[in-house]
């Protein structure tokens, strides 16, 4: 086995993108690990294109020990004169960046945040989270 | 001017002030060899003050070229009709000569009372020689043991001077409490649990019979009146003043049954010219031993002198202490002596906490109170004798924060957030000095309401007080996103008809929302009666309670109540609830609004859960929304000898009508079938009370974190005009409310107030009834039950999984004990087997591996 194809079948495919309700989240197993997945849609702050994206983190509320970030509400929180796009745990109402993980409400505890690739409709999930060391 | 006391200087000082052409110049004669000084802060001496400290005031009298003070030079005659004073063996004449000698320390005719270590407690020299005394004894190295001869308000501070300077203290007083003349017996008691606590040794209803003196001639023992002996070194009386009228008798002036120079009301003694004041006056039959009345005589006198007309408007013996650390307030009739006149009491022995407020027969009118341990009300209640309290007399005695009705005025002490144990002073100096200005800013500032969360109205509340307090424009502003508040895009959204929240934030917001606003713009979507909660644009504004129909829980499961109107049930209907339990391995509870909760649903399981229940004639109970929870009733007259109407009835025609009304907060109603209240109605937003000839209407109430009783609306309605009056109420609070503001805040905050409300409710006087009508209607027609119609949708119904890409699995995580014979979920130390119970399974639920 090659190495570009190893790399490859790391990616697990979860569900399509049709299944993805904008602005609300759900969760899918990605090899026994708890994800939440996020579309949303809108316009990019950077290109001023629409944009139609899936955030990916992880499903367990570090305050709460419950599995439930899917089930936040999604919305934004402008930061440095952007609005970055965020999640509201039901739990306690903890407000976490989608893009990096980070917790706006209590910086004591953030997300994993997993890489998410779309092709031919099909939304995948890669299992390694992405280091928080090379979240921007 | 006879006398150098705190009244003598009152005096000077007021005279002084207030007569700036110098008409009057003074000879102030002090027999003490101080100026005056403030002999209420005596036994701030023991805490490192010395007599400088203690002399009064900012202006120093002796300056003024009309002012003389001659100290340590006693008066020793007055020639009332040769208006000469005899001073040092030569006579000074005056124009006006005013009395104020004060009064001297009483000793009661104790034998060995004029034993050395046998003190009084009442001037500087006093407390210096008792001090020497105790060093003296204390110096022979063992603990030093005192007796304070009195339980009164000298006798603690004696006490408390003793104790502070390391003496093994007892107290004993002659009549059966502490402070006899400022507290009841219930404040006594209370004072006694705390002084004792703090190592004093109280005797009460105890006499004192004999000093004895030891081998030195000084005091070595004490003998109480039923025989008893014991040891001491030193003793302290401080059983009371006598007025020092001596001068007075001897110049022929009269002189009060009691003592004192009497007085008439403008404080002129049967002399011409010759006044008395402070202690040493007998004004209206008695003797004052307080400071306060001897200022307002000593302003009387001054406006008399300079021509006025003043007169003693009588005093009280309102006081506020602190006695060895403790507050101690008594003000007005403090011992409930006006006729027909009722005491509320609130008392916390382990707090060591005694409150009592005295008011009027109707209970509206403050007549007096005594407050021990947390005398934090005085300040506010202090001004209201004789004021009708406005609320709840409860309110003003119960811990703060539980239900403190002026909440502006909560003390700094007072806890706000119980969770974190965050003070009102803590919150405020956040904004003040911290420089947050708004809730997010003050939350994560100070942590206060990040918990649990109910205390964040109140913590808004003192922010915006603050800020008000400091000139900054409080911004009404929902959140970052919207500029407005929640009545105001209620407005914007049903004058402009919009319809979708893409729409809505992008013509008056910004970004994206969250999870403040997008609730707020759901619930008002909902209150317009626009579609069903998961129809795709509300579905993600959504919070998940109201996304999946269900209250979620700690563990990430959701709890299940099926609406049981009025809390009337079939067995039919239990058996079904019963069985679903049964099946899907729940938990379940009784609630308050008399339904049953079902706990532990997965989501997966709630669609079947629901298809079960609507089954057997069962519908959604709006738990999870801000909507109309529950209308409690008690049996009424149906069953119940004493009802007058049928409650059962109606409140499953209430509960009926209003369910599924999204709203600002949840609703509650209560319905009771006569005035025994067995409903607590008074306890809901909307409360009804039968009555024989109809129904009374209550407005305002609540349980929960700051708990209301529902105020009066109207009374002896027939059943129509009931329900379009609580039509017209509920829809006017939905409108106008503020996010998560329930019925009693927002009638507080509402201009007018009550009154203001029922004449827009009952009069019409904004003209917009039949538009109240109209959506109250429209409510009505357009209610679905939103369960049925979810459980009819294949689409919603796919939402329900804990995996889209596994929909057959629950959350591995989950797991739980048995407890009483019902599952529950498992600790963090159970789960991972470090605690001994054994994990299970409901009866549908995977067992962990």
């Amino acid at each position: 086995m090659n190495a570009v194809a190893e790399r490859k079948s790391e990616w697990v495919s979860v569900c399509t993108k049709g299944q993805l309700i904008p602005e609300r989240g759900v969760a899918v197993l990605v090899r026994d690990q708890q994800v939440a997945l996020f579309r949303v849609t809108g316009t990019d702050v950077e290109t001023g294109l629409p944009a139609d994206f899936v955030y990916a983190v992880g499903h367990r509320d570090p305050f709460a020990d419950a599995n439930v970030i899917a089930r936040g509400i999604v919305g934004s929180v402008g930061r440095d004169g952007q609005q970055r796009d965020t999640v509201a745990s039901p739990m306690y109402k903890h407000v976490f960046d989608l893009a990096t993980g980070e917790c706006y409400t209590d910086p004591s505890a953030r997300l994993p945040v997993y890489r998410t690739w779309i092709a031919g409709g099909v939304v995948y999930v890669h299992p390694v989270p992405v280091s928080t060391a090379l979240v921007p | 001017m006879i006398g150098g006391g705190m009244v003598a200087h009152r005096l000077v000082e007021a005279l002084r002030d207030r007569d700036p052409e110098g008409r009057w110049s003074v000879d102030l004669y002090c027999e003490e060899p101080h100026p005056p000084y403030d002999r209420v802060a005596l036994t701030s001496y023991f805490s490192g003050r010395s007599p400088a400290d203690l002399v009064m005031g900012e202006v120093d009298l002796a300056a003024d070229p009309l002012v003389s003070v001659h100290l340590g030079t006693a008066v020793t005659g007055i020639d009332t009709a040769a208006r000469t004073i005899e001073v040092a063996g030569e006579e000074v004449g005056y124009d006006a000569l005013v009395l104020a000698t004060g009064s001297s320390a009483f000793v009661p005719p104790v034998t060995g009372s004029d034993l050395p270590g046998a003190f009084v407690y009442r001037t500087i020299e006093d407390v210096q020689t008792l001090e020497a005394w105790v060093e003296k004894v204390a110096a022979a190295g063992a603990t030093v043991r005192g007796v304070v001869v009195g339980g009164g308000l000298l006798g603690l501070e004696a006490a408390g001077a003793l104790h502070g300077l390391g003496v093994q203290t007892k107290v004993v007083e002659f009549a059966d409490r502490l402070m006899p003349l400022q507290v009841d017996e219930g404040g006594g008691a209370a004072l006694r649990r705390i002084v004792e606590g703090m190592g004093v040794e109280v005797l009460t209803a105890t006499a004192s019979a004999a000093l004895h003196a030891g081998d030195s001639g000084a005091v070595a023992a004490m003998e109480f009146g039923d025989g008893t002996v014991v040891d001491t070194d030193v003793v302290v009386f401080a059983t009371g003043v006598r007025p020092r009228d001596e001068l007075a008798r001897s110049s022929g002036l009269v002189i009060g049954e009691r003592g004192g120079v009497v007085v008439d009301d403008s404080c002129v003694t049967v002399a011409d010219d010759v006044y008395a004041i402070g202690e040493v006056a007998c004004i209206q039959g008695r003797t004052w031993g307080l400071v306060g009345p001897g200022y307002t005589m000593a302003e009387v006198v001054v406006d008399r002198l300079l021509g006025g007309e003043a007169t003693f408007p009588g005093a009280d013996m309102s006081t506020k202490l602190k006695l060895l650390g403790v507050d101690v307030a008594s003000f007005g009739d403090a011992f409930a002596e006006a006729p027909g006149s009722l005491e509320v009491v609130y008392a916390d022995p382990v707090a060591g906490v005694y409150k009592k407020l005295v008011m009027s027969d109707d209970a509206k009118t403050l007549l007096g109170g005594v407050l021990v341990g947390d005398a934090s009300a005085y300040a506010s209640l202090r001004p209201m004798l004789g004021a009708e309290l406005g609320s709840d007399p409860n309110a003003w005695l119960l811990p703060e924060g539980t239900g403190a009705p002026v909440t502006g005025d909560l003390p700094d002490a007072a806890n706000v957030c119980s969770c974190n144990n965050v003070t009102a002073g803590t919150i405020r100096s956040s904004v003040c000095e911290g420089g947050c200005t708004d809730l997010a800013g003050v939350k994560a500032c100070t942590k206060a309401g990040t918990s649990c969360g109910s205390c964040l109205p109140l913590v808004k509340k003192l922010m915006t007080a603050e800020l008000e307090k400091s000139g900054i424009t409080v911004s009404n502003a929902l959140c970052e996103h919207f500029e407005f508040s929640r009545a105001q895009l209620f407005d914007i959204i049903s004058v402009t008809g919009m319809r979708t929240f893409s729409e809505i934030i992008s013509s008056h917001g910004t970004g994206r929302g969250c999870d403040i606003c997008r609730p707020v713009v759901a619930s008002i979507l909902s209150s317009l009666g626009t579609g069903h909660v998961m129809d795709a644009d509300l579905a993600r504004l959504q919070d998940t309670n109201d996304h999946v129909m269900a209250n979620l829980q700690k563990d990430g499961t959701y709890s299940v109540v099926p609406r049981v109107p009025a809390g009337e049930i079939t067995p039919e209907g239990l058996i079904a609830i019963g069985q679903v339990a049964q099946d899907f391995g729940l938990y379940t509870k009784i609630t308050g609004g008399q339904r049953i909760d079902l706990f532990g649903a997965r989501i997966e399981q709630l669609p079947p859960i629901w298809k079960r229940l609507v089954e057997a004639g069962f519908e959604s109970g709006h738990a999870y929304g801000k909507s109309l929870r529950t209308v409690k009733s008690c049996v009424g007259s149906t069953w119940c000898r004493y009802g007058v109407q049928d409650s059962v009835g109606l409140a499953v025609e209430l509960e009926l009508r209003y369910r599924g009304l999204r709203s600002p907060h949840k609703i509650k109603l209560g319905v009771s079938g006569c005035a025994r209240e067995c409903a607590e109605a008074r306890g809901k937003d909307v409360g009804v009370i039968a009555t024989d000839n109809g129904w009374n209407l209550y407005v305002g109430g609540n349980g929960g974190f700051t708990p209301r009783h529902a105020q009066l609306f109207a009374e002896d309605l027939d059943t129509p005009a009931l329900v379009r009056t609580i039509d017209r109420f509920l829809m006017y609070y939905v409108r106008t409310a503020d996010r998560l503001q329930r019925t009693a805040p927002w009638v507080e905050a509402h201009e007018g107030g009550m009154d203001a409300i029922r004449e827009v409710v009952m009069e019409d006087s904004l003209g917009i009834c039949a538009s109240l009508d109209a959506a109250m209607d429209a409510h009505v027609d357009s209610y679905r039950d939103e369960w049925a119609a979810t459980l009819a949708d294949p689409d919603k119904l796919s939402q329900f999984v804990s995996f889209i890409n596994a929909p057959e699995a629950g959350d591995p995580d989950l797991a739980y004990v048995e407890e009483r014979g019902q599952r529950r979920p498992a600790t963090a130390a159970e789960k991972v087997g470090t605690v001994g119970s054994t994990l299970i399974a409901g009866a549908k639920l995977e067992v962990r591996a």
